[in-house]
C-alpha cells in the first residue's frame, strides 16, 4: 500500500489505497451500465425512478383530467389514443389508468427510490464499507427491475391493460371473463410484480448482510445514523413479507392459467359464462396481499423517516432529539406493521371479532409514529437552522406526515372506516403519507446527497422554486380529497357525477386537477435542476453541509472502494454544536478525540428540559 | 427570508382549518337526506349512522387539537430557529421526561378511542347483537352483479328463504325497505366482489362471491337514498347506481303487493282475481 498524498485527486487516492482492487480502468459498459459499484447502482436506480415518477405522474394527470372534465376530449393524446370515441377516455381505459398509476408509483418509484437508490448509495458509505457484501447480486437487483418495467409496459399494449386496481382483488383479477380485454395484461402485470419482488429481495438480503457484517471499526449499532436504521428495518420487513406476495401472485397466475381454484368459489357466474367449479375463497387473496402490502407501506416510509432525521439534525446543527427512542419507535412500527394488515379489510366480511383485534393493533401503531413526530419537532427546537431546500423539504415531510397520520385514526376506528372505506378520504390519507411525507423526504435527499453522488451542488434557487410549486400543488390537489371523502365520493369511479349526491363536487375536482397540473409541471424544474447541476453545478468539497456522518469523510464523488483513509468511528453521528467541537459546530464520526483522556461519550439525556 | 419560510409552513395549516370549518356550509360534507337545503342536511338517517357521525366528530375534535398543537409547536421551533440563525445550537440529545410524557399521553388517547368505538362496531357487525326483529325476517336478498343490484323479496306474508322460491318477487336497482324498524338484508354477489354502500345511511358492506353476508340498518325517515358500489368491480363500477326507498310499513306492504300483481300479471286474467288467492 502506497502512502497517501493529500494533493492527489480523490480517485487516485482511492486507487492508491486499494491497490490491486482497482488499478485497471473499467470499460464504459462495466462502469456505467453493468456496474457492480454500489454508488453507480444507486445512481442508476435514482435516475430510473425519477423517469418512472414522470410516467406515473402523467397517468395520474390523465385520471385527474377525467374527474375534472368527464368524457371530454383529452388534450394532446386524446385524439391519438381514442380516435373512435372522439378523443374521450373509455371507462376501461380509466380503470387501467389508476391501476397503472398505483403500480408505477409504488413498485417502480417509491420502493426502488428509497431502498434501491438511497439504500444502495448510502449504506456502504455511511457504515464505512468499501461496497455491498454481494456486489453482483446488487447489480442483478437493479437489472431485475427492467424485466418488471418491460412486463408492466407490455401490459399496456396487450388487451385493454390490467384493470383490477393495484390490489388486484379476485375474482375481478382472477377470471378472464370478469374484465374483458385485460386477459394477458393481467398476466404480465403479475409477472412484473414478481420480477420487482426478486429485485427487492436481492436488495434486502444484501442490505442485511452488509449492515450486520461490514461496519467499520467503532461503528456500533447505536452509532449508526437513522438512515441506516431505516434501511435495516425496511430490509427485514421486505425479507419476511415479500415471499407472501410472491406466493400469492403465483397462486393467482395458477388460477388464471393452470386451472387452480385458490380464490374461486363454486357457482360464480361471470358475464354469462358457465358457473365456476371451485371451492376457493376470494378473501384469502386479500389476507395474503395485505400481509405484504401493509408492511410495504412502512417499506415506503421508514427509510424516508431515517433520511429526514439525518437531514433535519444536520440542517438544524443540533443532535437528533431522542436517538434511541427514534430507533425503538422504528422497530415498533416494523413489529406492529406485521399485525395490522386486516385494517384494509374491515368491510370485507371477515370475522368481526378479528376486526376488533386489528383495530387495536392499528391504533397502537399510531403511537410510534407520534413519538417520531414529536422528536423531529424536538430536533428543530433550539437549532441554528439553515433554511435551505433540504430543510424545507424535511419540514414539509413532518408537516404532511402529521396530516397523514391523523387522518389515519379515522380509518383505524372501525365504525368510521365503515363509511370511509374506499372513499376519497382514503386516497387523501395515503397520498399525504406516500407523497406528502415520503416524496418530500426523497426530494430533500436528492439535494442532500447530490454533492456526494456527483461532486457538484444543486442549484438552490431552482430547488426552492421546485419545492414551493410542489408544496402548493400537492396541498391543492390532495387536501380537498378529505372533503370528497366526507361527502362520500367512492374511489375508482370513472364518472362520479352520475350519482346525484356527488354532482356538486365537480367544480372542486376541477380546481384540484389544475393544482395537480401545476405539481406535474413543477417536476420539470427538478429534472432540469438535476440535469444541469450534474454537469454544470458548482463543485464542492468532501463535506459541503458540515455533516458528521461517515459518507462526508469520503471524497466527492467517492472513488472505487469509497474511502481513501480507512475509517475508524469514535462517536455517534449527531454531535452537532458539541462543546467538544471547538470553533466548528460539528464533530465528524471519524475525527479522533482531542486527547485520550477526554470522555467523548454524549451526556445522559437531560431530565429537566 | 428565514421568517418567510417559517411563516410559509404556518400558512397552510390555517388554510386547512378554514377549509374544514366552511366545508359543512359549502356542502362539502356528509350527504344527508332529501333536498340539500333542508335542516337535516348532512345528518345520517339511521341510528347507527348517527353513532358513526358522533364518533367521527369526536375523533375530529381530538385530531384537530393535536393538529393545531403540533403545528403551533412546529411554528414556534421554526421561528425560534429563524431568529437564532448564526448562534450555536442547543446541545441536547433529548429529554427522558418528555419522551415518557409523549408516549403515555397518546397511548391514553388511543386506548380511549379504541375502547369507545367498540360498541358501535359490535352493534353494526356482530351477528349476536343484531336486533331480533331484523334477524327474524330479512326483508330482501340483494345480489350484486356486473353492474347492477338484483333484489329478491319473499312473497307477502312469507319468509325469505336461502334458495329462491317460485313466488319470490324480483326487482333491479330498486330496494324498498320499511322505516322505523330494524331491517336486515342478505347480501351476496353473483360474480366478482362488490360493496353495498348507502352513503346517507352510512352503511357499507362488501359482497363476497360464494358467501351470504347479513347487513342490518334502520331508516328513521322515509325518502329516497342512494345505493352505490364501493369495491372496484370492473369497467362499469361507477355505473352501479341504485336507490333505496324507505317508506312506512303500510306503504311497503302495498308496494310488495303491487309488485306481486305486476309480476303475476299474464295480461289475460283479471288482476283482481289473481289478488284474491291469498287473501
Amino acid at each position: 500500500m502506497s502512502t497517501i498524498n493529500p494533493a492527489s485527486t480523490p480517485n487516485a487516492l482511492a486507487h492508491a489505497v486499494h491497490g490491486e482492487a482497482a488499478h485497471h480502468e473499467l470499460s464504459f459498459v462495466r462502469k456505467y451500465i453493468f456496474s457492480t459499484d454500489h454508488k453507480m447502482i444507486g445512481i442508476q436506480f435514482l435516475i430510473t425512478t425519477l423517469l418512472m415518477l414522470m410516467v406515473g405522474g402523467a397517468l395520474a394527470l390523465a385520471v385527474r383530467w377525467q374527474l375534472a372534465y368527464p368524457w371530454k376530449t383529452m388534450p394532446i393524446v386524446g385524439e391519438l389514443l381514442f380516435a373512435q370515441q372522439g378523443g374521450q377516455i373509455t371507462p376501461e381505459f380509466y380503470t387501467m389508468l389508476f391501476t397503472m398509476h398505483a403500480t408505477v408509483m409504488i413498485f417502480l418509484v417509491v420502493i426502488p427510490v428509497l431502498a434501491g437508490a438511497y439504500g444502495n448509495f448510502c449504506i456502504p458509505l455511511m457504515i464505512g464499507a468499501d461496497d455491498m457484501a454481494f456486489p453482483t447480486l446488487n447489480m442483478l437487483s437493479y437489472w431485475f427491475m427492467w424485466p418488471a418495467i418491460a412486463c408492466f409496459g407490455t401490459s399496456f399494449f396487450v388487451g385493454g391493460g390490467p384493470a383490477s386496481g393495484w390490489t388486484s382483488y379476485p375474482l375481478l383479477a382472477d377470471l378472464y371473463e370478469a374484465a374483458p380485454g385485460s386477459g394477458w395484461a393481467q398476466n404480465f402485470w403479475l409477472l412484473g410484480v414478481t420480477f420487482i419482488g426478486f429485485s427487492s429481495m436481492m436488495g434486502s438480503i444484501n442490505y442485511l448482510t452488509t449492515i450486520i457484517n461490514m461496519r467499520a471499526p467503532g461503528m456500533t449499532l447505536f452509532r449508526m445514523p437513522m438512515t441506516i436504521w431505516g434501511m435495516f428495518i425496511t430490509a427485514i420487513l421486505q425479507a419476511f413479507a415479500l415471499p407472501v406476495l410472491t406466493a400469492a401472485g403465483f397462486m393467482q397466475v395458477g388460477d388464471r392459467l393452470f386451472g387452480t381454484v385458490f380464490f374461486i368459489p363454486s357457482g360464480v357466474v361471470v358475464n354469462n359464462a358457465a358457473p365456476t367449479i371451485g371451492g376457493g375463497q376470494p378473501l384469502l387473496w386479500q389476507h395474503l396481499f395485505w400481509f405484504y402490502s401493509h408492511p410495504a407501506v412502512y417499506i415506503m416510509l421508514l427509510p424516508a423517516m431515517g433520511m429526514v432525521s439525518d437531514m433535519l439534525a444536520t440542517m438544524c446543527r443540533k443532535p437528533l432529539f431522542g436517538y434511541k427512542p427514534m430507533v425503538y419507535a422504528m422497530a415498533a412500527i416494523a413489529g406492529l406493521g406485521f399485525i395490522v394488515w386486516g385494517h384494509h379489510m374491515f368491510t370485507s366480511g371477515m370475522n368481526p371479532a378479528l376486526g376488533m383485534t386489528f383495530m387495536i393493533s392499528t391504533m397502537m401503531i399510531a403511537l410510534p409514529s407520534a413519538i417520531k413526530t414529536f422528536n423531529w419537532i424536538g430536533t428543530i427546537w433550539g437549532g441554528n437552522i439553515r433554511f435551505n431546500t433540504v430543510f424545507l423539504n424535511c419540514v414539509a415531510f413532518v408537516s404532511m406526515f402529521i396530516v397523514g397520520g391523523l387522518s389515519g385514526i379515522f380509518m383505524a376506528a372501525v365504525p368510521t372506516d365503515i363509511y370511509f372505506h374506499d372513499t376519497y378520504f382514503i386516497v387523501a390519507h395515503f397520498h399525504y403519507v406516500l407523497f406528502g411525507a415520503t416524496l418530500f423526504g426523497v426530494f430533500g435527499a436528492i439535494v442532500y446527497w447530490f454533492p456526494k453522488m456527483f461532486g457538484r451542488m444543486m442549484n438552490e434557487k431552482l430547488g426552492k422554486l421546485h419545492f414551493v410549486l410542489t408544496f402548493i400543488g400537492f396541498n391543492g390537489t390532495f387536501f380537498p380529497m378529505h372533503m370528497l371523502g366526507i361527502a362520500g365520493m367512492p374511489r375508482r369511479y370513472a364518472d362520479p357525477y352520475l350519482h346525484p349526491y356527488l354532482e356538486h363536487l365537480q367544480p372542486m375536482n376541477l380546481i384540484m386537477t389544475w393544482f395537480a397540473i401545476l405539481m406535474g409541471v413543477a417536476q420539470f424544474v427538478l429534472l432540469a435542476n438535476f440535469a444541469y447541476s450534474m454537469f454544470l453545478g458548482p463543485k464542492c468539497g468532501r463535506n459541503p453541509w458540515d455533516a458528521n456522518s461517515l459518507e462526508w469523510s469520503a471524497p466527492s464523488p467517492p472513488g472505487h472502494g469509497n474511502f481513501d483513509i480507512p475509517p475508524v468511528i469514535y462517536r455517534g453521528p449527531y454531535e452537532f454544536s458539541s462543546p467538544l467541537s471547538g470553533d466548528k459546530d460539528f464533530l465528524m464520526q471519524t475525527e479522533p478525540p482531542v486527547t485520550d483522556n477526554v470522555n467523548d461519550t454524549p451526556p445522559e439525556p437531560d431530565d429537566t428540559a | 427570508m428565514r421568517y418567510f419560510w417559517a411563516a410559509f409552513f404556518m400558512f397552510w395549516p390555517i388554510v386547512a382549518i378554514v377549509i374544514f370549518t366552511i366545508s359543512p356550509a359549502m356542502n362539502w360534507w356528509f350527504p344527508g337526506a332529501g333536498d340539500p337545503d333542508s335542516l337535516t342536511k348532512g345528518q345520517s338517517m339511521t341510528p347507527l349512522g348517527v353513532d358513526i357521525d358522533n364518533l367521527f366528530y369526536l375523533i375530529l375534535i381530538i385530531t384537530s387539537v393535536v393538529f393545531v398543537l403540533t403545528h403551533i409547536a412546529l411554528g414556534y421551533v421554526l421561528f425560534r430557529g429563524a431568529r437564532d440563525e448564526g448562534k450555536k445550537a442547543l446541545f441536547s440529545h433529548g429529554s427522558h421526561a418528555l419522551e415518557v410524557m409523549w408516549t403515555i399521553v397518546p397511548t391514553g388517547i388511543l386506548i380511549f378511542i379504541s375502547l369507545y368505538q367498540l360498541d358501535v362496531w359490535r352493534k353494526f357487525r356482530v351477528m349476536s347483537s343484531f336486533p331480533e326483529a331484523a334477524v327474524e325476517a330479512p326483508v330482501a336478498e340483494v345480489t350484486a352483479r356486473q353492474f347492477e343490484w338484483r333484489i329478491r323479496y319473499p312473497a307477502p306474508g312469507k319468509k325469505l328463504q336461502l334458495k329462491p322460491q317460485p313466488d319470490d318477487l324480483y326487482t333491479v336497482n330498486d330496494l324498498h325497505v320499511p322505516t322505523n324498524r330494524p331491517v336486515m338484508i342478505q347480501l351476496r354477489s353473483e360474480d366478482v366482489q362488490h360493496s353495498f354502500f348507502a352513503p346517507q345511511l352510512r352503511v357499507k358492506q362488501d359482497a363476497l362471491p360464494g358467501q351470504v353476508i347479513p347487513v342490518w340498518f334502520e331508516v328513521t325517515q322515509a325518502g329516497h337514498y342512494q345505493l352505490t358500489c364501493a369495491e372496484l368491480c370492473g369497467w362499469g363500477h361507477y355505473k352501479m347506481k341504485a336507490r333505496i326507498v324507505a317508506e312506512p310499513q303500510t306503504q311497503f306492504g302495498k308496494y310488495l303487493h303491487d309488485l306481486r300483481n305486476e309480476q303475476n300479471d299474464d295480461g289475460v286474467q283479471d288482476k283482481k282475481s289473481g289478488d284474491a288467492d291469498d287473501e
